[in-house]
């Protein structure tokens, strides 16, 4: 099936974008802007309204069309089969064919200090009136806080026997996250526990697909709850275990 | 000011409570000092500058004295009996120093009437720049008069040169305060970075440069303005002081100054983090610099609804504490937030009680309102609504210094349009809903009052507890953001010490006896 955006006609291809552009307000401005359009592709732009933003920068919003549509059966999509069991779901997996507690041992890497989102998934209290990890029988979540540098996570991570780390990035500014995500894997790998461990990133930049492209396991983004990782992280302990 | 009704009793007595908590950390304070209060005395005697390591050269002189003789004495000793004994002029003495010619520990260390004669001459120069930078400061306020509530913009980019591009743009749409973001992680590093950068991540390092840089900048646009636009930056992390002093040498406006933030959102020890805002709270209010706190901030790790009285509550302690340090109300920038989930029915009406409660317990603070944050999303539109209703609940209940919110919260540090349709949206509602506030009262025992008085009750036997328990328990029992730190826990902490029987600091003491007598 082919389709394009919708505006109010099926296939009109009807797109709305703003930006700024670094030049003085003028007619050449606006046009500037048009061409701007033009060269993302838009067919009939119309440059809607146009302001000031501040003296030596101008501000534009443009409607127009996109020509050609997107072909839905071509595209694929790096996707996490979301199975979500219950809480009570994955205990018992865990009772039943691991048969042993599951170590977890999560932080906010880096100069990382944002916990709210690792805390969501590990702590007690948990998000949105999902329990976190604490919660777990069967589970010992450890979580370690934020601005914990990769050596340590590392260390700890070896100390505690951990079989899935949780590693949690907020801030991409300037692609931090990036380096350090890659970092953790290439430390992992020296010591020689990359495969010792499952390696699961979260946060509200990461996608599944970025993940597994840095070498991670899997990659949680917003929405996500204890199930989800915990779902996914025993069901892949359980495979790896009959192998 | 009395919309609500507020008990007066109660409020008198939250005070009491408060000034009773930060006593009792001030008698720990007055008696220990940190390696950042002792770099701090030797950038306000004026150096500066990094060795050939890039290492501060106030860094190199503090560890020399730590591990080769007694810190507990303090810096002022060991500078002052340098100088005394190399009769050299205190560059003259740095320049050799770095050259190994000259040694800071190897000298017959002088009394203290002796210190404070042999450093006065930089003392006066030094605090005589801030005093000059405070009355420059007051003119330039005088001439163009300051706005009713006070549009504040953050500039994040991590490179200098465009920081400046965008402040002056902001400034020309209206902005009157302009706040460069610092770079993730700098709070941690313990010492300052010299020079110019621009390599920051989700901020610009701050460097005594790159304040130069900005302020040149903000007073030539303010210029072409009429209108004097406000410097602000962080005296927070492990060098809050010397960010203090830094602030008073470049003639910053606001600084970002909490008690208890480090300790709670970046996991810097707690007596660490106490010693160090007391110093730099005295170079505050000796500068004339507005102080912002961070209460805002737990209610992005808490319910905003449910723990709404821990906001104020930390308001009473952080006021207690700015008085301990000598600042005076107008400089007490408290800070509160917009953070209710827009879900919750009448959240409206709940930010309006909390934000009129803050307005009436503080009424001469220039109170930071902070927008939403934890409740925007990735929907821009969603968020422009969010940040119009906090404009309204601004002009509502005149917040004074109003902090914008950014329809890209959820993405990523501001844009210059993002930036440019705040100051838009803000505008809009000042203007149109300029009068609305005199016109309000609030129905008696209505939602609001009710709201109101349940918060502030709620903030006074919360401070009852922490009088009983201490600072240092309440910390540890995770009171405040629902994040708990422990007394020896946290960074920073082998960087204090307890001062000797002859310990001195020639710049406390000259603020203090400022004060004194002003
Ligand atoms: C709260 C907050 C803070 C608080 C953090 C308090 C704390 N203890 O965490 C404070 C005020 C301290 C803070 C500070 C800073 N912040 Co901040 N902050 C936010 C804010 C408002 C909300 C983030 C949040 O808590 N979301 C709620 C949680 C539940 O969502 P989440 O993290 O996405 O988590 C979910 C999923 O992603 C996933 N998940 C997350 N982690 C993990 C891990 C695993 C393993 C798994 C499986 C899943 C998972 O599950 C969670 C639940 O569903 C955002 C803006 C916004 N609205 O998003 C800015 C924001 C994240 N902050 C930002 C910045 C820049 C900073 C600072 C760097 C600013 C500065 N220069 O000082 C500093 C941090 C300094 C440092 N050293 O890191 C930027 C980041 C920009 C970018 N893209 O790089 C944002 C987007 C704001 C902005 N627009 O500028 N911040």
């Amino acid at each position: 099936m082919k389709i394009k955006p919708y505006g109010d006609t099926l296939n009109d291809g009807a797109v709305q974008v703003s930006f700024t552009l670094p030049i003085p307000l003028s007619a050449k401005a606006v046009q500037a802007a048009k061409e701007v359009a033009k060269s993302m592709g838009l067919t009939d732009p119309s440059v809607v309204h146009s302001e000031v933003a501040g003296d030596q920068f101008s501000f534009f919003v443009v409607y127009g069309a996109v020509k050609t549509s997107i072909d839905l059966d071509k595209i694929k999509v790096v996707e996490l089969q979301k199975t979500s069991k219950t809480k009570k779901e994955i205990e018992q997996l865990i009772e039943e064919k691991l048969k042993r507690d599951i170590v977890f041992v999560g932080a906010s890497t880096g100069t990382d200090a944002h916990t709210v989102g690792i805390d969501a998934i590990m702590n007690m209290k948990g998000f949105d009136g999902h329990y976190g990890l604490e919660r777990y029988l069967g589970i010992k979540a450890i979580n370690l806080g934020s601005q914990v540098s990769n050596e340590e996570f590392v260390r700890i991570a070896r100390e505690e026997k951990a079989d899935v780390l949780l590693v949690s990035q907020t801030v991409t500014q300037k692609e931090v996250h990036l380096k350090n995500l890659i970092e953790l894997v290439e430390l992992l790998e020296s010591e020689g526990m990359r495969k010792d461990v499952l390696l699961i990133a979260g946060g509200a930049r990461i996608t599944h697909e970025l993940a597994k492209e840095l070498g991670y396991d899997a990659g949680f983004g917003p929405g996500s709850y204890a199930e989800d990782v915990a779902s996914f992280a025993i069901e892949e302990l359980i495979k790896r275990k009959g192998e | 000011m009395n919309k609500l009704k507020l008990n007066q009793k109660i409020i008198q007595s939250s005070r009491q409570y408060a000034k009773k908590i930060a006593k009792d950390i001030q008698a720990f304070i007055d008696r220990h000092s940190t390696v950042s209060v002792e770099r701090t005395v030797l950038r306000l005697l004026g150096i500066d500058g990094v060795d050939q390591f890039d290492v501060p050269i106030v860094n190199r002189m503090v560890d020399d004295v730590l591990e080769h003789g007694d810190i507990r004495k303090g810096i002022s000793i060991y500078i002052a009996s340098a100088l005394n004994a190399s009769q050299l002029s205190l560059d003259e003495f740095t320049k050799q120093y770095l050259n190994h010619q000259v040694s800071l520990l190897d000298n017959q260390l002088i009394e203290k009437d002796q210190v404070k004669e042999v450093l006065k001459p930089y003392v006066d120069t030094q605090l005589g720049i801030i005093k000059s930078n405070r009355k420059y400061r007051d003119n330039l306020l005088e001439k163009y008069g300051e706005s009713k509530t006070e549009l504040y913009v953050i500039v994040a980019t991590g490179n200098i040169d465009e920081d400046v591009i965008q402040a002056k743009a902001a400034a020309r749409a209206g902005a009157d305060i302009v706040a460069v973001i610092r770079s993730t992680g700098q709070s941690l590093l313990d010492y300052v970075p010299y020079g110019k950068t621009t390599e920051g991540f989700g901020g610009t390092y701050a460097t005594q440069e790159n304040f130069r840089i900005m302020r040149k900048a903000l007073d030539e646009v303010g210029q072409e303005e009429k209108r004097y636009i406000k410097l602000v930056n962080y005296a927070s992390g492990l060098c809050m002081p010397e960010i203090a002093a830094m602030g008073a040498l470049e003639r910053l406006d606001v600084l970002l100054n909490d008690s208890m933030y480090g300790i709670i959102f970046r996991d810097i020890n707690m007596k660490r983090t106490f010693i160090d805002q007391y110093f730099s709270r005295l170079i505050n209010a000796y500068s004339g610099i507005i102080i912002n706190t961070g209460e805002d901030n737990y209610l992005t790790t808490s319910d905003a609804v449910l723990e709404a009285h821990t906001v104020t509550a930390s308001q009473f302690i952080n006021e207690a504490f700015a008085i301990e340090a000598h600042l005076p109300e107008k400089l007490m920038g408290l800070g509160h937030a917009f953070e209710i989930n827009p879900n919750v029915e009448d959240s409206f009406l709940l930010e309006i009680a909390h934000a009129q409660l803050a307005r009436e317990l503080f009424p001469n603070a220039p109170l930071k309102y902070m927008p939403p944050t934890k409740h925007i999303n990735g929907n821009i539109f969603r968020a422009y609504q969010q940040n119009a209703m906090f404009n309204m609940v601004t002009t509502l209940t005149n917040q004074k210094i109003h902090l914008l919110g950014m329809m890209t919260e959820a993405i990523h540090t501001p844009f210059i349009s993002d930036r440019y349709l705040a100051i838009k949206n803000a505008q809009m509602v000042q203007n149109s809903m300029k009068s609305l506030v005199d016109d309000i009262s609030f129905k008696e025992d209505g939602f609001i009052q009710t709201r109101a008085k349940l918060v502030l009750d709620k903030a006074h036997e919360l401070l009852k507890e922490i009088a009983e328990d201490g600072m240092f328990n309440t910390l540890a029992k995770g009171i405040f953001a629902e994040t708990k730190r422990t007394e020896t826990g946290g960074k920073g902490l082998s960087g204090v010490f307890e001062q000797s029987d002859d310990y001195m600091n020639v710049i406390s003491d000259q603020l203090e006896a400022y004060f004194d007598e002003n």
